[in-house]
């Protein structure tokens, strides 16, 4: 076995392979395959059920905002349309279960693909319009798929929804927040290592060139559009996807989640999670749920207090004023994310007590 | 053939609110470069202040009114200063973000102290407002609309051709930089642009509440809908905003009166997408020129 690296002081790089190495010594290696085990064997099997469902959200939200962070924080075009997207995922694997019997198997990555190419239709705007305009257009793309996925009542039952079959993978039953465990999390690791290395092959380096300078980047001979569709399709597989085990976690599958301010949680969770920082999209998910439901707590313990309930205010809308006021925060004192507050922590460890 | 009309009246008129919404919008946007995703929220603000001035603190009418445009002045200008001065020459996503931030902390301020039902704001338009001429009738809120969008709309066209403050607020919005180095104090433009669009957020929200009666969560649609009316006039047309308003409201009543209710509400996103692809500037927009 060869000696285990630790990170120099300082960047002694040497080749291109170096520079590209996802992890820069050996520790980050076990580290990472230490927590992936720890994360497999113990997680689902010692945390209470309301806390694996928890986790369980956190799994799916983290599939659709590494999505997300790919078209946001790397090609650098913000879309309010993420929810959206989402919902098109769900609904596109609960009809295809419920009402075309396809398996689990086949029915995950079909709405996955699907959504892709409902996601590819909406980017074509990015062509010509970039920066607010394109944000406009997603957000008009955003109302467009609600109105359509509330009206088309031949495929999507209206308000009405529709309710996903138990789903199965070779034979074995798919039902209870363990064996979905194993389900998200295994796709969630499967993602999260498609992105990673996406990011540092030529695909992904034209992203990064067209956010920096895109008129720059054409020049060098990047075909812009061809990407930024590419870039709307591959963030949108993402949503699919994760849309797609939503569907099949939560059982039935209404319009109502996928509007506007699902969307709003996507962006703010690749904004505190950190942009341009796959590890950021999962930070982020972390911390909205985790917000979601400590206000959710938070609320639902005060509603018990006696003169709140009678002082007739409603604590509802408290966790409205607090989640706008963590983004609020965020962006006023760490606009960089919880990936960078960790860089610096960590940076501070390493490099103690010779912090320059 | 009247149907036709009345539905052209109605049209017409609400689509003076929504220019007249959008007007304070396009203010922010043409001196900041802000798309301002709280307008909804500023406007519901206006409404429920001017409710509280006039039937808890029983201001008369007039009163009520003038310290609800002051109230929103400020309003509007702390925000600028405590949340948006930080991230001037930040990029794009964090201000459109924490405008976002910004809509929900004031949505959930304004349930927590006003809830979320339906009020109504007491009638005190007059009667001479009351146009009716055989078939055609106008109300007086759409008469009110529409005589408060064309005093606006004479007030800014003045204020930008000739006062000093409206010319610095134009020169900031061509170029920031070249402006600060003429000596215009930019930060101060930020300031007045976010109270006056704060003032004009509130005054329209007031109508806007006497014709539907106030609620948090439609006032803060109307914000939504400003950005069809927006990007159909130009971004930083404010009369361009007023035409893109009757645009939006004339096609939104013809859609519910002819097609279907249910289509109206999405009919402008599918006329935002359209013309974004066909002309993105908008069409009274500036066309920007970019050299790399």
């Amino acid at each position: 076995m060869r000696k285990l690296r630790l990170h120099p002081c300082g960047n002694y790089k040497e080749s291109y392979t170096d520079e590209l190495a996802i992890f820069g010594s050996d520790y980050g290696r076990l580290w990472s395959l230490a927590g992936l085990a720890a994360l497999f064997c113990a997680v689902p099997f010692i945390s209470p059920p309301y806390l694996l469902y928890v986790v369980n959200m956190i799994g799916i939200y983290a599939i659709a905002a590494i999505g997300l962070n790919i078209l946001v924080g790397y090609t650098g075009m913000i879309s309010l349309g993420h929810g959206a997207f989402f919902g098109v995922g769900a609904y596109a694997a609960a009809v295809m279960s419920a009402t075309f019997n396809v398996p689990f198997l086949l029915s995950v990555p079909a709405a996955g693909l699907i959504t892709a190419g409902v996601g590819m239709i909406f980017g074509i705007p990015s062509g010509r319009l970039k920066g607010l305009y394109l944000t406009i257009a997603t957000l008009a793309g955003q109302f467009i798929i609600e109105y359509v996925l509330v009206h088309w009542e031949g495929v999507t039952r209206g308000t009405e929804g529709i309710t996903v079959p138990a789903p199965t993978l070779f034979g074995i039953s798919l039902q209870g927040d363990i064996r979905f465990f194993y389900v998200i999390f295994t796709v969630l690791t499967l993602m999260i290592w498609m992105a990673v290395n996406l990011i540092r092959t030529r695909y992904g380096r034209a992203f990064i060139a067209i956010r920096d300078n895109d008129r720059a980047a054409e020049g060098m001979g990047i075909p812009i559009f061809s990407y930024k569709i590419l870039s709307f399709g591959i963030s949108s597989f993402y949503a699919g996807l994760a849309g797609a085990l939503w569907a099949y976690y939560m059982v039935s599958v209404t319009s109502e989640p996928f509007n506007l301010s699902l969307s709003v949680e996507y962006i703010a969770m690749v904004i505190i999670g950190g942009l341009g920082s796959i590890a950021g999209s999962i930070y982020g998910a972390v911390f909205i749920t985790a917000l979601n439901e400590s206000l959710r707590w938070l609320t639902d313990l005060m509603m018990n207090f006696g003169f709140i309930t009678r002082s007739g205010l409603n604590m509802a809308p408290l966790r409205e004023f607090a989640f706008g006021l963590a983004i609020v925060l965020f962006i006023l004192f760490e606009p960089r994310g919880l990936a960078e507050l960790w860089r610096i922590i960590r940076s501070s460890f390493r490099l103690w007590p010779f912090s320059y | 053939m009247d149907f036709f009309i009345q539905l052209l009246v109605n049209g017409l008129s609400v689509g003076f609110l929504y220019g007249l919404s959008a007007m304070g919008f396009v203010m922010i946007f043409k001196s900041s470069s802000v798309l301002n995703f709280a307008h909804g929220e500023l406007l519901a603000l206006g409404a429920f202040v001017f409710l509280s001035l006039h039937s808890v603190v029983q201001l008369p009418i007039g009163w009520a009114f003038l310290a609800t445009l002051t109230a929103c002045f400020v309003l509007g200008f702390l925000i600028e200063r405590f949340f948006l001065r930080p991230l001037i020459g930040e990029p794009l996503i964090y201000v459109i973000m924490l405008t976002v931030g910004l809509a929900a902390m004031l949505r959930g301020l304004l349930l927590l102290i006003w809830g979320g039902n339906l009020r109504t704001l007491p009638d005190f338009l007059p009667a001479w407002m009351d146009i009716q001429s055989g078939w055609l009738r106008i109300p007086p809120v759409y008469m009110a609309a529409i005589l408060v969008g064309v005093l606006f709309l004479v007030l800014f066209g003045l204020f930008f051709k000739y006062s000093a403050q409206g010319i610095f607020m134009r020169s900031v919005a061509d170029n920031q930089r070249a402006a600060l180095s003429l000596g215009v104090h930019v930060r101060r433009v930020f300031a007045l642009s976010w109270g006056i669009a704060a003032l004009v957020a509130g005054m329209s929200g007031i109508i806007l509440g006497l014709m539907n009666g106030i609620s948090v969560h439609d006032l803060s649609a109307v914000g939504l809908k400003v950005f069809p009316v927006v990007i159909l006039g130009g971004l930083n047309s404010i009369s361009g905003a007023v035409i893109g308003g009757l645009i939006i409201g004339v096609l939104e009543a013809f859609t519910g009166g002819y097609l279907s209710p249910s289509l109206r509400d999405v009919v402008p996103y599918i006329v935002l997408v359209v013309l974004l692809l066909v002309r993105p500037y908008g069409l009274f927009g500036l066309v920007e020129i970019e050299r790399v």
